[in-house]
Parts: structure tokens; C-alpha cells; sequence
């Protein structure tokens, strides 16, 4: 009997983030348990079958992440799911997706950490890990959604811009949005936009795998096709070839961080609550940035002019958006569930405006109260 | 009269990037053997080469999948199997075939080798031991004997620990297909390859080869030429042998041949029919 679920769903982000990367054309999970990520794997278990796509649960994280790049050199839309501890041992995989440009969708339940830490409790930990983890100069792609529509909403934005930049793309949630439990309303197919990798089109004998377009990604064949083609984590020219000359290297390595800079546009995605006016911004995302929201409208109540910059993506980090944020308020207080993390790229393109973080190393978030109380401070300095 | 001088082409030529030769190996290096055995079993299978894909992890027979004329991939160190699990899932109509040495295989590796015994999925993995770690220089590495010299088990002392037996391992682990030559046996091997690529299930084939940069020098065991006229000698052919009884001693008897052949339920084929089982 299908599971199939309803088009309205009272479900938990997890689950939503497995119905949106199905709906976003999904065929292939490979993963390994993890707390607060497990739901995401037993939904697969269930659904991907339906589906004719495959759920495998494989010895390690590092088989899940490398069997996913596998996945999508054959076509397939391919993810997994995991929290810290997982994350940490995919890394090295990581940066062959990205030096390979292979499309790919990791979903990241933050968890407590360092180490084992907090498995139950939430935290965004691992922000700096997504963007600096695997070794070696690279860009990433970080969405970070706030809710469980987000979740499924995000997931399918995730495998899109994996898609259209031949890139991983993680999808940083902390564990409060991966189990919180809210409306989720599944759109129609046809209202769903999705992308497909470019493919080559010029006769097999001329192409070059590695050889981008203008807008830096190049076309990509896929196992099985008429392209033949070798794809090495070894820096490479446009053939594919190994090479160690220094232009080949600085070539491939500029292209590969340029074609997510220079498209940074296309791939940021803010929202902006009651900053027109303000003196005073949050900037917050995930799940903080709920109690910063409440926060504001209890602030405004009082007549102070406050506002949330909340950002839905947090790599290629939003520098233009957050300067010229810096230029509009007289403060900036980041609150986020870590020591500061995202708070030294706001310091670093909002300066001189003075940056207050609020920090939080914990699995409760800081509650509307606190970050009124802050505001208020400021407010009457 | 102008003569037009027509070179002779290696008759596996048509499965190689010629372009990219010559390549890095060392003389008297095994994996140009194997690399042929791979080619000659393809050519006899007449498959359609654009359906095969070669993998490899890194080493210096990871760098053997750079040089097949079709769909390849160089993973990182130890995960060829892995890469290649999520490739045959995803298209169980792809002919996929691993590559690699013993280090990426059974080391770094290890895990990945027999998991994928135990769930049986169809592939080939040919794995070449040398041995050691050639590509870092020379290294003790999981199939290392007992006492060998190497850069990290220097004498007088030697190797401090002892080694897989890789048929026993995979045997144990639950592959349907199992073989172990020497690189100087090179049709019986290309015959085995052959087998593991026809056999719908998990097929593991050991080619002991000779590293006679690294591990040759390091135990005084002579040129490229003399390595492998050693393996000719000690190789002992004892086909269907039991696999717990094909012995690896390098000074005096390499048990060669195939020792596992069963029939058991391939991964692939037993998840495509739950899910005809699903839509009922
Ligand atoms: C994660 C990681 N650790 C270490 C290395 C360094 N390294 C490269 S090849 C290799 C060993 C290769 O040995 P083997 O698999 O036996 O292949 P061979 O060169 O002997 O053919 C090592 C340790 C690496 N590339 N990646
Ligand atoms: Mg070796």
C-alpha cells in the first residue's frame, strides 16, 4: 500500500525536506542514521520505493555522501541527510563534488556540538563548516530555512541551484526546524519550478567536459551516454586531464569560486521584515530568527524602530545587502545559535555600524523577550 | 615517392586515451597489465564500451581509470566502491568497474569492500597488490607480510603486523565471485575479469602484481622483469579451490585461480522487485 502523502500535511520539517527534494525530482538517498537527521532517512525508506528511486543505507557517512556523487553522474537527482558528526566525515567528499561540479543536495539537522555534544538539542553549529570544512579554496552553497514550509520549499530551491551550478548545496537547518511540527502545504507539480543540469549537445568528439559556458558552469554528461569523459578530484583542464601547472590550477580554481560569487545574486535570498524605517536590524536565521520576528513587532509596539534582515541563505554570504543594511541603521544586533559565526562576516561587511551578538551555544533559542530586552539597550543609549 | 609509415596500434588500443600517453607508470610496473586484462576482457564480452564505467580510487592504480576511453572516475582514497555502489543503483544498466590498489581497496577502503560483498551488488573489482603504498613511496599497507621492508617498516625490524588474505576476505564477506591471479598470468586473468563482469552479483579478482620502485627495492627483490618471473614461479593454479585454503606467501606460494562461483540475490535486481512488489 503507497504512503502517498497528502497535498496538506501537520508534519515536521525532517519529513518535509524529504517531500520536497521527491518533489523536486529526487531518486536516489544514501545516508546513514543520525539524530535529529533520522527522520529524513526512514521517510525515504518508505517513499523512494514508491517512486522507483532507492533508499540505501550504507556502513559510513563518507560511502553515503561519495555513492550520492556516484548517483548524480548518472542523471539522478541525489542527496543525503545527516547532522555534525556525519557532516564531519563527508567533508573530504565534499570537495571532490565541488572540484568534480557534481549537483548534489546535503541536508544538515544542526545538532549540539562539538563532538557527540547535544544529539537531541538544536544548535547552528556547523555554519563555518558547511563554507571552510573540506580543504583547500571553494564556495558553497548554505540555504537556511526557518520553518517546516521551508523546509520543503528550500530542499527543492537546494536541488535547483545544485542543478543550474553543478554544485553541492547544503541545506543548514537547526534541529528545532527539523522536528518542529507545522502546516505543510504541498504544491501542485505543474506550480513547482525545477532545474536540470545543462547537457552537452556538440558531437562527442568535440567535447570537453570541463569547458564552461558563459555563465562559468560547463554542460555535463552523464555514465552511459555518447560522451566519454574522466572526471578526477585532480586539478584538471577542460579535457578532464590531470595537470600541475600553476594556470590550469588558478584557472579551475577561480572558475569554480567565480561561478557562485558572480551569480550571488541568482542564489541569495533574503527577507526583510519592518526595515524600512528602522534604526535598529536583527539579522537571524532559522530558527532565532522567529523569536527575533516576535521580537521586532513587540519593539514596534513600544515605538522603537526595529527590524529583522533574515536570511534564507547564508553562503555565498549576502555582503552587498548587509553593507548597505549597515549604511541604513544606526545598530546591528546578530542573534544566532553558536558563538558567532555568521556574525564575523556581518562584522566584516557592516563596519564601522556597531555589531552586537547576542550568542547562544544551546538548544533553546533566544527567546523574543531577550532580544526586546536588547533592543531596548540600545535603544537608549 | 613519399612512403606513408603506418604505426602498429595495440589491438586494446581503441579502449585507451591514447592521447594521454605516455602514462605515469614506473618500468616494469604491474598495472599496465592489469589495465590491458581490463580491456581484453571487455573486447571479449563485445560489450558496448560507452555502458561500461571505470572507477578507481587514488594510488597508482587509482590512475588506472584515466586512461579508459569511456565513463570514468577518480574518486577520493578508498571510496571507488562506494562512488560506484551509487553509480549501479542509480543505473543498473551500467557495466561498472573498479579499479584499484590494495591500499584504497582494503585499507583506507576496507570498510566499503565488505559492505559491499555482503549486500552483493553487481560490479567488478579488480585490485591490484603490490603489496605497499606505491604512489606515496612505498608504505607498509594492509596486505603486507609479516617482516617486509618498507619506508615505514625500515630494517632491521620490518613489518610489525600481518596481513589480509583478500580472497578470504571477500569470500567471508559474502562476494558471489572470487579469483586471484598473478599480473603474469595474463589471459587466465582477463578470463576471470570476464566472469566477474557476466557474474550478476559482487565479483572480487586480486592480481598480484610487482612494484619494483617501492616494494621491489625495498626488499631486495630484484627489476620488473625478475619480480615477475618470480610470481610465474610461485603461482600455484588449485581452481575451486576453498578460499580459506588459497594461501598468500609471496617467497614460495601464491595460490592462484577461482575459488568462490555462487548464485545469491544481486542488490539491484532485489530492490527493483520490491518496488514492482509496492506497485503490486
Ligand atoms: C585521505 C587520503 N589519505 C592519504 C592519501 C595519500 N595516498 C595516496 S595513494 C596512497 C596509497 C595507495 O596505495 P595503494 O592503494 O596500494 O595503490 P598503489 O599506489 O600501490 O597502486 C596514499 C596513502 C590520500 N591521497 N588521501
Ligand atoms: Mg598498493
Amino acid at each position: 500500500m503507497k504512503s502517498l502523502p497528502e497535498r496538506v500535511m501537520f508534519t515536521m520539517g525532517d519529513i518535509a525536506a524529504a517531500e520536497g527534494a521527491l518533489s523536486a525530482g529526487c531518486r536516489y538517498f544514501g545516508g546513514y542514521p543520525i539524530t535529529p537527521a533520522t527522520e529524513i532517512a526512514e521517510w525515504m525508506a518508505r517513499r523512494m520505493p514508491e517512486l522507483r528511486g532507492a533508499y540505501v543505507q550504507y556502513e559510513d557517512e563518507i560511502a553515503s555522501i561519495t555513492s550520492v556523487i556516484g548517483a548524480s553522474w548518472t542523471g539522478t537527482k541525489a542527496m543525503t541527510a545527516t547532522s555534525g558528526p556525519g557532516v564531519s566525515l563527508m567533508l573530504e567528499a565534499i570537495g571532490l563534488a565541488v572540484m568534480t561540479e557534481t549537483p548534489l543536495v546535503l541536508v544538515n539537522i544542526m545538532r549540539g556540538g562539538p563532538s557527540t555534544g547535544q544529539p537531541t538539542r538544536g544548535q547552528q553549529g556547523d555554519i563555518m563548516q558547511a563554507k571552510w570544512g573540506s580543504h583547500g579554496d571553494y564556495q558553497i552553497i548554505g540555504l537556511t530555512p526557518a520553518s517546516v514550509q521551508e523546509m520543503f520549499d528550500q530542499t527543492v530551491q537546494a536541488f535547483n541551484l545544485a542543478e543550474k551550478y553543478r554544485t553541492p548545496v547544503f541545506v543548514l537547518a537547526d534541529e528545532t526546524v527539523g522536528h518542529m511540527r507545522e502546516k505543510l502545504v504541498i504544491p501542485d507539480e505543474k506550480d513547482i519550478k525545477l532545474v536540470n543540469r545543462k547537457q552537452p549537445t556538440v558531437d562527442p568528439s568535440e567535447y570537453l567536459p570541463f569547458k564552461a559556458d558563459d555563465d562559468l558552469v560547463p554542460p555535463m554528461a552523464v555514465f552511459g551516454s555518447k560522451y566519454q569523459f574522466y572526471a578526477t578530484g585532480l586539478t584538471h583542464d577542460e579535457r578532464g586531464y590531470p595537470s600541475d601547472k600553476e594556470n590550469i590550477q588558478i584557472d579551475l580554481i577561480t572558475r569554480l569560486n567565480d561561478k557562485i560569487l558572480k551569480n550571488a545574486d541568482d542564489i541569495i535570498d533574503l527577507e526583510k521584515y519592518q526595515l524600512d524605517d528602522a534604526k535598529i536590524a536583527v539579522i537571524a536565521y532559522g530558527t532565532p530568527s522567529r523569536s527575533a520576528r516576535r521580537a521586532i513587532a513587540i519593539a514596534r509596539e513600544e515605538g522603537i524602530k526595529a527590524g529583522l534582515l533574515r536570511l534564507k541563505t547564508v553562503w555565498p554570504f549576502p555582503e552587498e545587502a548587509v553593507a548597505e543594511l549597515a549604511t541604513e541603521v544606526d545598530h546591528i544586533i546578530v542573534a544566532e545559535q553558536n558563538m558567532g559565526q555568521i556574525y564575523h562576516m556581518v562584522r566584516s561587511a557592516g563596519a564601522p555600524t556597531p555589531i552586537t551578538l547576542m550568542r547562544k551555544p544551546a538548544g533553546m533559542p533566544q527567546l523574543p523577550e531577550e532580544i526586546v530586552q536588547k533592543i531596548k539597550e540600545i535603544d537608549s543609549q | 615517392m613519399t612512403t606513408v609509415q603506418k604505426t602498429l596500434s595495440h589491438p586494446m588500443a581503441k579502449y585507451i586515451r591514447e592521447d594521454r600517453l605516455p602514462w605515469i607508470y614506473c618500468p616494469g610496473c604491474s598495472v599496465g597489465i592489469v589495465t590491458n586484462m581490463v580491456a581484453r576482457a571487455i573486447d571479449n564480452l563485445g560489450i558496448d564500451f560507452n555502458k561500461v564505467v571505470i572507477i578507481s580510487g587514488i594510488g597508482c592504480t587509482g590512475r588506472s581509470s584515466g586512461y579508459f576511453k569511456t565513463g570514468s572516475f577518480h574518486t577520493t582514497h578508498g571510496r571507488a566502491i562506494a562512488f560506484a555502489e551509487g553509480v549501479k543503483i542509480a543505473n543498473p544498466d551500467l557495466e561498472v568497474i573498479v579499479i584499484s590498489g590494495d591500499g584504497d581497496i582494503a585499507a583506507i577502503g576496507g570498510n566499503h569492500l565488505i559492505h559491499a560483498c555482503r549486500r552483493n551488488i553487481d560490479m567488478t573489482v579488480v585490485c591490484v597488490n603490490n603489496f605497499n603504498y606505491g604512489m606515496t613511496g612505498g608504505q607498509f599497507g594492509p596486505t603486507t607480510e609479516h617482516e617486509r621492508y618498507s619506508q615505514t617498516s625500515p630494517p632491521p625490524i620490518g613489518n610489525y603486523e600481518h596481513p589480509f588474505n583478500l580472497v578470504k576476505l571477500a569470500a567471508s564477506s559474502g562476494a558471489s565471485f572470487v579469483a586471484r591471479w598473478t599480473a603474469v598470468q595474463a589471459r587466465r586473468a582477463a578470463r576471470s575479469i570476464q566472469k566477474g563482469i557476466e557474474k550478476e552479483g559482487f565479483s572480487f579478482i586480486e592480481i598480484v602484481g610487482a612494484c619494483p620502485t617501492a616494494f621491489g627495492r625495498s626488499n631486495r627483490l630484484g627489476d620488473g622483469v625478475t619480480m615477475h618471473k618470480h610470481l610465474l614461479e610461485v603461482a600455484e593454479i588449485q581452481n575451486g579451490l576453498p578460499p580459506h585454503e588459497a594461501e598468500l606467501d609471496y617467497d614460495n606460494r601464491i595460490v592462484c585461480g577461482e575459488f568462490v562461483n555462487i548464485e545469491k540475490p544481486e542488490y539491484t535486481a532485489v530492490i527493483s522487485r520490491m518496488r514492482d512488489r509496492i506497485e503490486g
